[in-house]
């Protein structure tokens, strides 16, 4: 939109001065050459990233022989899959799984519906009080650190019945509130609220409003909110380590401390266990790159 | 179901149902709608049990000499005053601030020359963007175990074939170089974040500010000096805080790395404070939290301050 505008008043400027330097910044800054130099930088930098996923795909294709020797880069030779059968079995692999997309299922729902409730309460009735003060009142949980309240948290949880995994998925929706708000809140207060003046001309209530219409405009927010909900809460260790009573109930990166302490010599195991554990995040996020990078820009900048 | 059934539009005159329908328009006196109480409601509940409650008994229990279960009795502020000359708790705070001060410089800086190198005119710019988020989004534990493996057998490695004899043994275990393996995988997985929020940044600066710098003649440097780092001002500091308030937080990572050790080398002040569990000083711990909970308060403070500041300029 704003391009015709610089381009007149730079060609001018152009113009003006005759000699050879001054005529090469018509071009745009973001239109030069490509930088070969700054590309291959960036490269090796992302060899830092690259390392340590390197390492655990190597490391679990080794066969025992080969994963005591202790170098982690060398190509595994011959594969052996059989790592990931023996880790399967050793971590109970599927009722781990099992856990864990449950905590992470109930903390998205959650997170996402009562976000986007309360988020459009308070939006649409900023001029009142209550709704004011319970926007910085729910926003606080972002300062407040887990560890503060964690022991009179646990012992609550205990004392409830719920110190199982939806005791963890209820805490992970509560310490997710306050961000999936700010982002909420921001992207209603872009919404133009005539949509909603019609379809209460129509004769829709308050209910109907939100849910056919209000909820559905919310989706790309929603994604984007449910994604940090996902991550947060499969990535987790800290909530339910200390929360859920039961091993048995433990959801995946709780479960990988196994290997710390009994099995340390079958390093390639370890491993093979680490990326079942970590790849579910991974094709997530790279399904869904798109809200995860605007998300962490509105979460900031808001 | 799809549809929002229509309404009669001669049922009732539109002027009014419309204001009565949009609360938030219409200013301070008007009613509001019940339903919008509901929608509200199940949120403030939950956090007014899951999140409040347990700070006030949390603050209640620091004055009491309690051990997590059974009888107690009010002891006053004897717990404060033993946590300000315990050697434990004190250290803890010692590694954790300073761990976090050296992680938020170092985050800062790689992020920032990332982000500058994003901006730039390369090749393969969305792969490598892409590359450089995925720390984000695995696990702090596991990726921890993956660098302690990386520490204790890879890294004493090169340090025998370059014949260093301090690097020949895992840093891990040197009391006085483990807090470095924390810094070097908490900026790892940190960095993402940052570089996303300073490519943010970067990208926000028109074009035509950096034109006019070069048709003035300035050279690279200057322009970094002279307009990219006053323009991105806003977002270091946005940067610092939010990573600061996340490093003093440090849990996961520590125990996958040295799990507070070696001794009590790298335990953070979020491991001590759930010591209160099995050491039998329930009460004693509570009083630490709430002392950390001042110092997060306080970074909250600040953070408000800094961006309502933001929010003016612009």
């Amino acid at each position: 939109m704003s391009t015709p505008t610089i381009t007149t008043v730079a060609e001018p400027a152009a113009q003006r001065a005759p000699d050879e330097k001054s005529r090469r910044p018509r071009r745009k800054v973001g239109q030069e050459r490509t930088s070969w130099g700054a590309t291959i930088l960036l490269l090796l930098a992302a060899v830092t990233v690259i390392v340590p996923l390197y390492v655990t795909v190597m490391m679990s294709l080794k066969t025992d022989a080969q994963a005591v020797d202790g170098n982690a880069f060398s190509l595994p030779l011959p594969l052996d899959f059989s790592t990931f059968a023996r880790a399967w079995e050793l971590t109970d692999f599927p009722r781990a799984f099992g856990v864990s997309v449950f905590v992470s299922a109930v903390a998205v729902a959650g997170t996402v519906i009562l976000s986007a409730l309360a988020s459009y309460a308070i939006v649409r009735n900023w001029s009142h009080r209550l709704f004011r003060w319970s926007f910085f009142y729910l926003l606080a949980a972002m300062f407040l650190p887990f560890p503060v309240v964690a022991l009179a948290q646990i012992k609550m949880t205990g004392t409830v019945g719920l110190d199982n995994p939806l005791g963890v998925a209820f805490l992970h929706i509560m310490f997710q509130m306050s961000f999936s708000i700010l982002l909420f809140t921001a992207f209603l207060r872009s919404l133009p609220e005539e949509l909603e003046e019609s379809a209460r001309l129509d004769g829709a209530t308050t209910g109907q409003t939100f849910w056919r219409l209000v909820f559905p405009l919310l989706a790309p927010m929603s994604a984007t909110v449910a994604i940090f909900a996902f991550l947060a809460s499969w990535n987790d260790f800290m909530m339910p380590s200390l929360i859920t009573s039961d091993p048995a109930l433990q959801t995946l990166p709780v479960v990988q401390s196994l290997f710390q302490d009994q099995f340390t010599a079958n390093y390639n195991v370890a491993f093979a266990s680490y990326l079942m554990a970590m790849a579910p995040a991974i094709v997530v996020y790279l399904f869904t790159q798109r809200w995860v990078l605007s998300g962490v820009t509105q979460g900031a900048i808001k | 179901m799809a549809s929002v059934a229509p309404a009669p539009s001669t049922a009732r005159p539109a002027p009014a149902g419309e204001r009565k329908g949009i609360p938030g328009r219409s200013g301070k006196f008007n009613r509001v709608d019940p339903v919008f109480y509901a929608f509200l409601l199940p949120a403030l509940v939950l956090f007014t049990i899951a999140i409040t409650v347990p700070a006030i008994t949390g603050i209640v229990y620091s004055f009491t000499n309690s051990i997590g279960f059974g009888e107690s009795e009010f002891i006053g502020f004897l717990n404060y005053a033993v946590l300000f000359s315990d050697p434990a708790v004190l250290s803890s705070y010692g590694f954790t601030l300073g761990f976090s001060v050296v992680t938020v410089v170092l985050v800062n800086l790689i992020a920032f020359f990332l982000a500058l190198g994003l901006t730039s005119r390369i090749r393969f710019r969305n792969a490598l963007r892409s590359t450089f988020v995925i720390p984000m989004v695995v696990s702090g534990i596991i990726i921890a175990y993956v660098f302690q493996y990386l520490f204790s057998n890879s890294l004493p490695q090169l340090g025998q074939a370059i014949s260093n004899p301090v690097l020949s043994q895992s840093i891990l275990a040197n009391a006085d170089l483990a807090w470095i393996g924390v810094v070097l995988v908490t900026a790892w997985q940190a960095v993402p974040s940052a570089l996303l929020i300073y490519i943010a940044g970067l990208l926000s600066i028109p074009g035509d500010v950096y034109e006019a710098a070069q048709i003035d003649g300035a050279s690279g440097r200057q322009r970094l000096w002279s307009i990219t780092l006053p323009l991105v001002a806003g977002y270091i500091v946005i940067n610092v805080i939010v990573g600061f308030k996340n490093f003093i937080n440090s849990y996961d990572i520590i125990v996958g790395l040295t799990n507070g050790g070696p001794g009590t080398a790298t335990r953070s002040v979020a491991m001590t404070i759930f010591t209160g569990f099995t050491g039998g000083d329930y009460a004693y711990q509570m009083a630490n939290a709430a002392i950390f909970f001042l110092i997060a308060i306080a970074i909250a403070v600040l953070q408000l301050r800094v961006t309502r500041g933001r929010a003016a300029i612009r």
